[in-house]
């Protein structure tokens, strides 16, 4: 049985005028410990159906599954990062960490020293008294990356966390991240737009076609690539050769749309 | 680096920026001196009526005798009692008004139009029923000065709550939090200038609902001292009432600023 099973999700939106179709027939599932990402252009859905996962919308049609236990409102077990930081400027950093733990009402001593030995492994302890706005975009991502880890959820969803950094940031973090989930054995599912990034971070890609968000092609990203590091991986031939076919799909899928 | 060694510019910058303080400061000082001197002058020279405006020498021994008998204090005491319960009553209402329409939409939108309306209404019309209906007491004068911030309280706050980031809400969802949790951990301090600032508005208003109030019904009170002073036509009394109001707003503002920079020392978004 899968760890996490998405069966024939459908989302449509109401306007007054239109009811549009973002998702149609979303079936997958992800095995424990696997980073799947979703690539696509935008207003592929991508992101609607993220959010989905993680409880926060309803589906309009269809399910969404964990470890066989239906999903239908955020769950402690899911970790989601947004493209930004959004770390409260009003709370400290050490406060901002442990803000998950407090909204589950389990917040005792050993979560805190988990969370707390989290930033030392991201190296960020010394910032734990500062206020977000001290700290450089990087920092502030990781430290987001810690205030989802801090709850200890077994599946972690990011919305292009990556996005607004600067490239080199970009770049760094990425290595942080891979080897900070794949230590603690995380599930993971990455949203971007980067093909660099969904190849360099992933175990399969998943790439995603326009109005309506479908499944198009799954990629499964060579052995080469996944033992490697983001950083590393991005300098291997298998690269070169898997963003080519991936960027030729994404053409194909931009002339469908103009059609 | 620059701390050890400050160079020749940077000492010319401070020295630069010194001046433009001390400039300020000696223009703002003759203002003073320029209004009061002329005000003395004119009446002096009665080239305005004296009998209208006075001169601020009269208004200071009159200020004087008045401290030196002790009758100011009942007067002052009372008026920023009310004032000050009025202000931090209007601010607490408004915000507790719209925390109850950011709960629950469909009353924000059945409310709107009457919000609309009642802001646009002058409160202060209201007085006399509010007089007779609580009485001609304390109660009435507070009222009144709730009665005049406590909507426009509302409207701002609930537009502040209504423009934090989502993505802040959306944090505290995805952990599960509940609308409470949303609401006490992201919107309310999230909003804490807005109510500051609101606080600072009221401060101005609560006055001005105090002061009418006064005059409306009080037999003690700085506005009960000028309207007393309008009735026996002694109008040092009115502008020395009008000149303690006016330090005892500055001195309220300048709390509330404190407060403020107490309590959001750390936000820059």
């Amino acid at each position: 049985m899968a760890f996490l099973q998405l069966k024939s999700i459908g989302q449509t939106y109401f306007s007054k005028q239109t009811a549009t179709t973002a998702l149609e027939d979303i079936t997958l599932s992800v095995s424990e410990g696997e980073f799947v990402s979703f690539l696509g252009p935008s207003g592929c859905g991508k992101s609607t159906l993220l959010s989905i996962i993680s409880g926060l919308i309803q589906p309009t049609n269809g399910t969404v599954s964990l470890k066989n236990q239906l999903i239908t409102q955020p769950h402690a077990k899911i970790g989601y990062m947004l493209q930004q930081d959004y770390l409260f400027p009003w709370k400290t950093i050490k406060d901002n960490i442990l803000v998950g733990l407090k909204l589950q009402g389990c917040l005792n001593d050993e979560r805190t020293s988990y969370a707390l030995s989290l930033m030392s492994e991201i190296g960020l302890y010394d910032t734990l008294d500062k206020y977000p706005n001290e700290l450089s975009g990087g920092m502030r991502q990781r430290v987001a990356l810690v205030r989802t880890l801090a709850t200890n959820p077994q599946i972690l969803l990011l919305d292009e966390p990556f996005s607004a950094l600067d490239y080199q940031t970009k770049l760094k973090l990425e290595d942080l991240v891979s080897t900070t989930l794949r230590e603690h054995g995380k599930t993971a599912i990455l949203v971007t737009h980067d093909i660099g990034e969904a190849i360099a971070m992933s175990d399969r890609i998943i790439l995603f076609s326009t109005k309506p968000g479908r499944i198009f092609r799954t990629f499964p990203v060579s052995g080469h690539l996944r033992k490697r590091l983001p950083f590393e991986a991005r300098q291997h031939p298998d690269y070169s050769v898997m963003f080519q076919q991936i960027w030729e799909e994404l053409e194909q899928i931009e002339q469908n749309d103009t059609e | 680096m620059n701390k050890t060694t400050p160079s020749k510019t940077h000492s010319d910058y401070l020295l630069n920026l010194r001046k433009q303080t001390i400039k300020v400061r000696l223009s703002q000082l003759l203002i003073f001196i320029l209004f009061f001197g002329l005000w003395q002058y004119s009446s002096d020279q009665k080239w305005i009526d004296p009998l209208l405006f006075s001169s601020p020498q009269k208004i200071l021994a009159l200020l004087a005798e008045k401290i030196a008998d002790g009758s100011i204090f009942g007067h002052i005491g009372m008026t920023l009692s009310e004032t000050a319960i009025g202000f931090l009553l209007g601010t607490l209402f408004g915000t507790l008004l719209a925390a109850l329409i950011w709960w629950f939409p469909f009353l924000s939108r059945v409310l709107d139009p009457y919000l609309v309306i009642l802001n646009a209404m002058p409160k202060v019309a209201i007085g006399p029923i509010l007089i007779v209906a609580l009485g001609p007491n304390l109660t009435s004068i507070v009222a009144m000065g709730i009665l005049i911030s406590v909507i426009i309280t509302t409207i701002v706050i609930y537009t502040s709550f209504r423009n934090v980031e989502p993505n802040y809400v959306k944090v505290i969802r995805s952990f599960g939090g509940s609308k409470y949790q949303c609401f006490k951990e992201v919107i309310l301090p999230a909003c804490f200038p807005a109510i500051i600032s609101a606080l600072k508005v009221n401060v101005g208003l609560s006055w001005v609902g105090v002061i009418v109030g006064e005059f409306l019904v009080s037999k003690q009170g700085l506005g009960y001292l000028i309207i007393y002073g309008f009735q026996v036509f002694n109008f040092t009394l009115v502008l020395m009432s009008l000149l303690i109001i006016a330090l005892l707003a500055t001195l309220m503002y300048q709390l509330v600023e404190a407060l403020e920079k107490k309590l959001i020392k750390n936000r820059t978004l």
